[in-house]
């Protein structure tokens, strides 16, 4: 390290080791990944946007892959709300146990769950061997390599991730305000209503759009509990380098999705400030 | 909040009801562990335990085994030392740095890991370092730094700048200070960033597929062959002790944290 430190910031050496790996082997790589959708630097051309915007079979994925991201985080925010709620105003000990059954699958290996929910939804898994055992259906249900199995292990991935931010901002919150309006004469719903709320909606809105950012990259998930029929985004991106070897289609849906994630994110930080939520969760 | 009556135990009720979906689909890797049968199923009467015998004595297995906990454990120093010196750095420098430097050093989390994925592939064939051992690590490596960053940087926050500025006054460089009044004052982050940089290594799949193939064969990537061609009742026997330990160490975390005065829920 020099002894005279630069002018001012003597600190700056610190960040470049870091600075330069990142730099240089990762968003250098992106970088490439955005110019091949071009069709490379030498001969620029927009062929493969065009087709993504043209090609029906595409329109289907990635309208398949925002309504099961759409739906996925409606489900985990509300899920996540109601936990996020119930740790906030239980007893020390409760809250406790509650976190640990949140916390122990938000740590587990995806592949883990994944796997469980396989063993569980398919044809002649629990789930259907205990329903035809007990006589209530004739057939095994269609539980999962459908877009149903998806929403399932993705919810079950997505709640811890709703719930930790929107229980912080609960901790956060002003007992006294709510107080106030009791004592005034609001009714515990009523109260729940005008104050909590809305004093609770901008961590709702901003774990709802992680949420939904988290989701759009999906792979393992749809992947496994897809079972080939249900395809998403990262997925078909990946078909398209793997086994169509078309690179160019595959890096212009990679920019596609990395701008909507870039363009979600921009809006996180404007809601809650990005720091903030990463910090928190 | 006050809510009185039947509306709290009914919430809490709910609440739990949710706390089960989440903690119990995992149990149901057990019986299938212990099921004496070739394909993943459900035990008929016989339970054995020689899945966890193929797990841990089988050459493939156990050399994933060894390829995930090198590769995690290499990439964790890695990345616990740039990204600890990166976070005292950004802690340090001028607002409008400390901002551009820390948004870039946030692109590897926030970015689709299947965009990551065909960029380090592409990138990793271009310079050699595709389907090594190296190559593996340093993928790895970026991408648990900006865990790291964030672990150590809330470990910061909590540090009183004037500690810095007092060791620097009285003559020490920013190296010296980093290790003499820095480090010591937030080791307890820096442990916890080791933890979660592990993990991420340990638990990567998307990015390790494209960028190995038969040189580095990592534990996630093995159970992910097993679970696709669903034949291989191994990956319930791994599924179960990696349970074990998650919940082993979400445990002896709530443990720490309680005994540690209590900063932050």
């Amino acid at each position: 390290m020099a002894k005279r430190p630069l002018s001012g910031e003597p600190y700056v050496g610190f960040l470049l080791p870091a600075a330069l790996l990142v730099c240089g082997l990762f968003l250098i790589p992106i970088g490439q990944l955005v110019a091949l959708s071009f069709g490379g630097l030498d001969a620029p051309t927009l062929r493969w946007y065009e087709q993504v915007a043209a090609t029906d079979s595409i329109h289907r994925i990635l309208l398949t892959t925002f309504r099961i991201v759409g739906l996925t985080t409606v489900i985990a925010v509300v899920l996540g709300y109601a936990v996020a709620y119930a740790m906030a105003h239980m007893g020390e000990r409760q809250r406790l146990a509650l976190l640990l059954c949140v916390l122990v699958p938000f740590w587990l290996s995806v592949l883990v769950r994944a796997l469980a929910w396989l063993i569980l939804l398919r044809n002649n898994g629990i789930v259907n061997e205990a329903l035809l055992g007990s006589g209530l259906i004739a057939a095994p249900l269609p539980l999962v390599r459908n877009e149903l199995g998806v929403v399932i292990g993705m919810v079950h991935y997505l709640v811890p991730y709703a719930v930790f931010p929107i229980f912080a901002t609960m901790r956060g919150l002003d007992g006294r305000l709510m107080m106030a309006a009791r004592s005034v004469g609001a009714s515990p719903f009523r109260t729940f209503i005008d104050i909590y709320l809305p004093l609770t909606l901008p961590a709702l809105f901003g774990a709802g759009l992680l949420v939904f950012v988290f989701g759009l990259g999906f792979f393992v998930t749809p992947a496994i509990l897809g079972g080939g029929r249900v395809v998403m985004l990262s997925e078909y991106v990946s078909i398209s380098v793997l086994q169509t070897l078309r690179w160019g289609l595959a890096a212009a849906l990679s920019v596609v999705l990395l701008v909507a994630t870039l363009a979600l994110i921009a809006i996180v930080s404007r809601v809650t400030g990005v720091r903030r939520m990463l910090g928190a969760s | 909040m006050d809510l009185r009556g039947w509306a709290r135990p009914m919430i809490f009720a709910v609440a739990w009801v949710i706390a089960l979906f989440l903690l119990l689909p995992g149990l149901v890797t057990i019986p299938v562990a212990f099921n004496d049968s070739r394909f993943i199923a459900l035990p008929q009467g016989a339970w054995s335990p020689r899945h966890f015998e193929t797990l841990f004595t089988s050459a493939p297995w156990l050399s994933s085994i060894a390829d995930s906990l090198g590769v995690a454990l290499a990439s964790t120093v890695l990345a616990v030392c740039l990204g600890t010196a990166c976070a005292v750095g950004l802690w340090r420098v001028r607002p409008w740095l400390a901002g551009l430097v820390g948004a870039i050093m946030l692109a590897p989390m926030i970015f689709p890991p299947i965009v990551s994925a065909l960029a380090l592939y592409r990138a990793w064939v271009a310079i050699g370092l595709y389907d090594t051992w190296a190559g593996v690590v340093l993928a790895h490596t970026i991408l648990a730094i900006p865990y790291v960053i964030i672990a150590v940087t809330t470990s910061l926050s909590m540090l009183d700048a004037r500690l810095e500025q007092a060791a620097r006054s009285l003559g020490a460089t920013p190296l010296r200070t980093m290790i003499d009044v820095i480090l010591p004052n937030i080791r307890t982050g820096v442990a916890t960033a080791a933890v979660f940089a592990f993990i991420v290594s340990w638990d990567e799949i998307v990015v390790t597929m494209f960028v190995s193939s038969r040189a580095v064969y990592t534990l996630p990537r093995r159970m992910w062959d097993g679970i696709r061609e669903s034949v291989d009742p191994t990956v319930a026997a791994v599924a179960v002790v990696l349970m074990a330990l998650t919940a082993l160490g979400v445990l002896a975390a709530i443990v720490v944290s309680l005994r540690r005065p209590a900063r932050n829920p």
